[in-house]
């Protein structure tokens, strides 16, 4: 098919659903105006049932904790998917290019990566409680990592993230998450029934195995960019090499 | 104008799509299709929403305080992290492509093998 004619075929197939997505839309209620019933339900139940102020966090690693278990692998195998396609291709011999920048940059870097890195770990932290969680608070956790490439160099960023830490990071975050649905089965409730100790709602101990989730999947999140970083930043020193 | 969200969602949809048909650069190609992607962002977000409500978190505000919807908001958040790991995946075949075989214009990919 030539382009022209594809494009052609495309506009009439596009007019045609944009005006299903608009006819669509329109039976939706209008903005603001939502009265579906689950979610106003589990912002009643949930603090009082699951002891968390955070609903959001009790709906990815409670309530809906086997479609979130789904993404963590997809997440998981995305990662895997790039280090192999990128893996294959390169040469062991290539010359890495390392890039030193001043002193000034560099002390500036690794405060700023300390504190993220220590952000990170609090937005993990108080998954249960505040805005944040796994998801977030593991992406900038990674990117604590990116910012010691960016101020330093690639030799300190992958002294700081060794393969064989980030792969153990990886799988225990996944693993974590699997083995506690197992259990919560095996206490014959459930897949990923919250069985843990529900503690006080407010502090860092509450929730039961919402926390243990969270913070699996922060591990799980931060390993699986921090990989996805490496692989990337190798190809930009391969082919940057200086000949 | 209490529909403009939803018309929003479908008008970044479709734009992404455009772009995704007609591209000529499979890294544009990439960035097209994470356009259509946060056209499911703003519909999830925007069917959520409830006039005059806070968000469903209830460390500061009385429990029973009325807030937007948390299942879509929790649809959401995973979405953004795994959309980005696929993105990265979908480079990283671009990179690939490019490679071996030496081009990353889907029409000439289309002509090689056709």
């Amino acid at each position: 098919m030539t382009r022209q004619a594809r494009i052609g075929l495309f506009a009439v197939s596009a007019a045609g659903l944009a005006a299903l997505m608009l006819w669509g839309a329109s039976g939706l209620p209008s903005f603001g105006h939502y009265r579906g019933p689950y979610g106003q339900i589990v912002n009643h139940v949930a603090p009082s049932e699951r002891h968390v102020t955070n609903v959001v966090t009790a709906v990815v690693f409670d309530y809906r904790g086997v479609d979130t278990l789904g993404e963590e692998f997809i997440l998981f195998a995305a990662a895997m998917g790039v280090a192999l396609l990128l893996r294959e291709v390169r040469d062991p011999r290539a010359r890495r290019n390392d890039r030193v920048s001043s002193d000034a940059v560099r002390l500036a870097g690794v405060g700023f990566a300390a504190g993220l890195f220590v952000l990170g770990l609090s937005v993990v932290a108080h998954g249960p409680i505040t805005p944040g969680g796994g998801f977030q608070g593991g992406v900038v956790l990674a990117s604590a990592f990116a910012l010691v490439y960016l101020a330093g160099d690639y030799r300190s960023y992958r002294k700081l993230t060794p393969s064989f830490g980030i792969d153990l990071a990886k799988g225990t975050g996944l693993g974590v998450f699997t083995v506690v649905g197992i259990v919560s089965l095996l206490l014959g409730t459930g897949y990923l029934h919250n069985f843990g100790p529900l503690g006080t709602a407010g502090t860092l101990a509450s929730g039961g195995t919402i926390s243990i989730l969270n913070i699996a999947t922060g591990l799980e999140v931060m390993a699986a960019f921090v990989l996805l970083f490496t692989e990337f930043l190798e190809e930009l020193a391969v082919t940057r090499a200086p000949r | 104008m209490s529909y403009l969200p939803y018309a929003l969602a479908v008008w970044l949809f479709v734009v992404g799509l455009y772009g995704v048909v007609t591209s000529r650069n499979l890294i544009h190609l990439v960035v097209c299709l994470t356009v259509m992607q946060s056209s499911t962002y703003v519909l999830l977000l925007s069917i959520g929403y409830v006039n005059r409500a806070t968000a469903p978190i209830f460390a500061d505000v009385p429990r029973g305080t009325r807030a937007v919807d948390p299942v879509v908001q929790a649809l959401t958040l995973t979405d953004v992290v795994v959309g980005v790991a696929v993105a990265a995946l979908l480079l990283a075949l671009s990179m690939q492509v490019q490679k071996h075989l030496g081009t990353t214009d889907p029409d000439e990919l289309q002509q090689m093998h056709g």
